[in-house]
């Protein structure tokens, strides 16, 4: 029994250190856009992604073929998702700097998960939670946002996108 | 511009030079990782042990209380003849 632990440990530590080299740089990249910070100094970014891995790395054994890149980018999204929207307001956060700083988290959400990572619409709507049209209307928004670059809100214009209803 | 060169605009922003991946975060994920399964397993433990005092405490008192038996009646019907 001590044995087959000890192996089964094993095999998930060199399992999960093949991933983390593979996948670790772009989920990374993910965590920088969504957090909007800059590709150097990062550190919401990483400490997004450490959890996010550190939940993959314990659920690695009951994975049972499912894809631990689109586990733990799942676990990336819906931790950010939820710290934007029950911290918005408390604690004082760093202004954003990064080349999505200009939109509001959940429209940095939708273009990530749209345009970087290429995910469908209704299942970008499946994992924010959000009915599909709203997921598309949210993806032309920050698209129309990010093509002209003088594009820069008023700090009052996200008052409504995150207010609980 | 129409909708597709917007779009293609905007993927190229988005990639945007990748950061470097820290040394440490393999190193941190695993510890955080190991330290879930850890909690992970106590609480399972934990649970079978609750699970199995409380069936324990159950059979100990149906064995002694008898639940089932009926029981001794403590009224005496009334005598009026004797």
């Amino acid at each position: 029994m001590q044995e087959r632990q000890a192996s089964q440990g094993a095999r998930r530590a060199r399992e999960f250190e093949a991933f983390v080299a593979g996948a670790a740089g772009r989920l990374l990249h993910v965590a920088t856009l969504l957090t909007a910070e800059v590709p150097d100094a990062n550190p919401h970014a990483r400490r997004l992604l450490t959890l996010a891995l550190a939940h993959t790395y314990a659920s690695w054994d009951r994975l049972r073929g499912e894809d631990p890149y689109a586990r733990t980018r799942e676990r990336l999204v819906t931790r950010f998702a939820h710290e934007t929207w029950y911290r918005h307001g408390g604690r004082a956060r760093r202004q954003p700097s990064g080349a999505l700083a200009a939109l509001a988290p959940r429209e940095r959400l939708v273009a990530v998960l749209r345009l970087y990572e290429g995910m469908a619409e209704d299942q970008t709507a499946a994992l924010l939670g959000l009915p599909a049209d709203r997921v598309r209307v949210l993806c032309d928004r920050a698209v129309a946002a990010l093509a002209r670059p003088a594009y820069r809100p008023a700090p009052a214009v996200r008052g409504p996108e995150v207010a609980p209803s | 511009m129409n909708r597709t060169e917007r779009e293609a605009a905007v993927r190229r922003l988005l990639e945007q030079p990748s950061p470097q991946v820290p040394a440490e975060l393999y190193g941190d994920a695993v510890r955080r990782g190991e330290r879930m399964l850890r909690r992970r397993t106590a609480a399972r433990r934990a649970m079978w042990l609750v699970l199995c005092a409380v069936a324990v405490v159950l059979a100990v008192w149906a064995a002694t209380a008898r639940p089932w038996v009926e029981p001794p009646s403590h009224t005496t019907p009334p005598v009026a003849d004797w």
